[in-house]
């Protein structure tokens, strides 16, 4: 295999277009919601667009907490391996300084890389 | 053709003892026409009980068919063809025999009617499948395989008392609905909460599951939960308690999962998630909801199977599964991408796809019953496994970045098991109809309505437009090389840490106690020593005669005296 290939999404343009898709399809679907007749059974599901707004702040919820639980529950990978790492309080000490260092780095793992 | 009383245990405990003693062509066609015949046999079984005998003033039955085991019975025959063929490439005895013991396990205890047999069954279950993981052959596979055992056979243990409880209130060893309104209710439910992963006992499978082998994982991921669910099923359909268990359990593995790296544990996690909804399902009880319960085990075994292989892949061709060294293996396997893709789709119940079909009807159930919040918790669980499984799985294995890895799909026989169990997610999911009518009861459920499939479409776009827009502003949290604690680390931590500060205070205060009596000892005896010294030379240290003398006449005194008393 050559590495000079190019491949599907070594093309910047081809991430953008999928990315038109998916908001593409996201406004047809808040558009439908308008235009289907749902028949609910909760209260809360006749609120307008009440699943696209609850999937999207659920997940922001879900990845910003989780993040946050990175800061107390993050230690190094051979953590377990390593029983001679006794003093917890010493090693979330140590690992709090690591935690900021990585957390820094964040958005290296980016959707257009 | 075959008796009508063999249980279909039978033919994998056979086939697994034939396996020892074939080896290359003839033992991977014995091993694939065990489950198909096997399977053959099961459809032409009628419902009822097949075989019992007394023991000991108890009926045991151990091969019992209706309509809730026979569901897990076929299930468990496709998962254990998938695996196996998955792992044809094995050339690994002890890996193939206990795969093919741990699968018959598995149908020995759903197909069990008695918890006598369940119990031998649930032992049977974790000594076979701790050797998938054992089969890694590392020191850290050993030692998740040692935490693995324990913890498993601490669960058959409080099976085994609850049993005894169970017979001894009730006078029977029936396996039906047990309820919780005795201490072996109680019991029995600990014993299958344990396999079953809940809260606070979930660690052995985030912790085991992703140390075992390849294909190991893959049979270990069908089978256990499964077993427990199906206990749960027919033991405690309609406990409220369960319906607050599963709801957590279907919300806490996910923030987990956003910020494991290792893929497998990301899977193992979203395994714990899905057995929460199959676990709500049978808590609410009703027939919609333990039909779901029940199709969602069925779909479930088949497509986290399906996202357990593709991973295995991709451990198998790069040597590598946390995501932070993976990246953009969609050029080198795109079969693979594709075929987890499906996996993804279906256990993120798009439309059309295996896992939508079934896990609405628990969602619908929990809206029927007035159960509100905690419908609302599914619906969070259900955008958040999109989030972690559906996206963060093939995103970061095969897109994100390039990782500059250069490996292959992998051999065909991988690839095969894969395409099936993708057939199977895709065919359930288009066509829902054949899995409905194997359901144990008739509810008439169609999934495939404009409200529900909007709703639904809905939620997963805009949590996919969620991963988007995070991880253009750069706020999604990166794939780190890191250990995350979690109530594992009570046991493998604080708990050997607080017995080490224990016994050490324990030992300190021993050897200060001992020096200090010794020292007085001492004292004591150099006084009267001294004493007798100046009195007389019995107990005198300075004339040992003297003192031999005096304690010989004792024990002669005390003979005489004691042949006087006789």
């Amino acid at each position: 295999m050559k590495n000079d290939k190019k491949y599907l999404f070594d093309n910047p343009d081809n991430i953008k277009r999928l990315l038109h898709i998916l908001y593409a399809c996201c406004a047809i679907l808040v558009v439908l919601d308008l235009v289907i007749h749902r028949h609910t059974m909760h209260e809360w599901e006749k609120l307008w667009f009440f699943y696209p707004i609850y999937g999207f702040i659920g997940c922001v919820v879900l990845v910003i907490v989780a993040t946050w639980m990175r800061t107390f529950l993050m230690r190094s990978e051979d953590y377990y391996d390593n029983p001679t790492e006794t003093d917890v309080d010493d090693d979330s000490l140590n690992n709090n300084t690591l935690n900021n260092d990585m957390l820094n780095k964040k958005g290296e793992h980016h959707v257009d890389d | 053709m075959w008796m009508i009383e063999l249980p279909p245990f039978v033919p994998f405990f056979i086939g697994a003892l034939i396996l020892l003693f074939t080896r290359g062509m003839l033992r991977s066609a014995i091993m694939i026409a065990i489950p198909i015949v096997s399977a053959m046999h099961l459809v032409m079984v009628p419902e009822g009980i097949h075989l019992q005998f007394t023991f000991l003033e108890y009926q045991l039955t151990p091969y019992r068919v209706d309509k809730l085991s026979i569901m897990f019975g076929y299930v468990f025959h496709i998962a254990a063809l998938i695996g196996i063929i998955y792992s044809l490439h094995l050339r690994d005895t002890m890996q193939q025999v206990s795969a093919m013991l741990y699968a018959g396990s598995a149908l020995g205890a759903v197909f069990a009617g008695d918890l006598l047999t369940l119990f031998v069954f649930w032992e049977l279950l974790a000594f076979t499948s701790v050797f998938l993981i054992w089969a890694r052959r590392t020191q850290r596979s050993y030692d998740a395989g040692m935490r693995y055992l324990i913890i498993q056979v601490l669960s058959g243990v409080i099976l085994l008392v609850g049993t005894i409880f169970y017979a001894i209130e009730n006078n029977t060893l029936e396996f039906g609905y047990i309820g919780l309104d005795s201490i072996a209710g109680w019991l029995i439910l600990i014993a299958f909460g344990i396999k079953c992963a809940f809260p606070i006992a979930h660690n052995w499978l985030t912790d085991a599951y992703p140390e075992a082998t390849v294909t190991g994982t893959v049979f270990l991921s069908a089978f256990t939960t499964k077993v427990a669910v199906y206990a749960l099923a027919r033991a405690y359909p309609g406990a409220e308690i369960l319906i607050y268990i599963g709801a957590a359990m279907t919300c806490f593995p996910i923030f987990f999962a956003v910020i494991e790296n290792d893929l497998r544990r990301v899977l193992a996690y979203s395994l714990i998630n899905q057995v929460g909804f199959m676990v709500v399902g049978i808590g609410i009880g009703t027939a919609l909801a333990i039909n779901g319960a029940v199709s969602h085990a069925f779909n479930d075994v088949i497509f986290k199977g399906l996202l357990f292989m593709s991973m295995g892949a991709v451990l198998q061709m790069t040597g590598r599964i946390n995501g932070s060294d993976l990246g953009g293996l969609y050029k080198t396997m795109p079969k693979t991408t594709i075929l987890c893709i499906v996996g993804a789709a279906s256990i993120s119940a798009f439309p059309l796809f295996s896992g939508f079909v079934s896990k609405s009807m628990v969602m619908s159930a929990a809206l029927e019953e007035g159960y509100d919040w905690i419908w609302l918790m599914l619906l969070f669980a259900s955008a958040g496994v999109f989030h972690h499984a559906g996206i963060k799985i093939p995103y970061f294995a095969f897109f994100a970045h390039d990782s500059g890895l250069k490996a292959n799909d992998p051999p065909n026989n991988m690839l095969l098991a894969m395409s099936i169990s993708a057939a199977l997610c895709i065919a359930i999911g288009i066509y829902p109809q054949a899995l409905y009518s194997l359901l144990p009861y008739d509810t008439g459920y169609n999934p495939y309505d404009a409200t529900h499939v909007l709703a639904q479409t809905q939620l997963l776009f805009f949590s996919a437009l969620a991963f988007v827009w995070l991880n253009l502003k750069g706020m999604y949290p990166p794939e780190l090389r890191s250990t995350n604690l979690d109530f594992d680390w009570i046991y493998r931590r604080a708990m050997p840490n607080a017995l080490q500060h224990i016994f050490s205070v324990i030992w300190q205060a021993d050897r200060a106690l001992r020096d200090a009596l010794k020292v007085r000892l001492n004292i004591y005896l150099s006084y009267f020593s001294g004493k007798n010294d100046r009195l007389s030379i019995l107990l005198s240290r300075n004339y040992p005669s003297g003192s031999m003398v005096m304690w010989v006449a004792v024990v002669l005194a005390t003979y005489l005296l004691l042949s006087f008393i006789k």
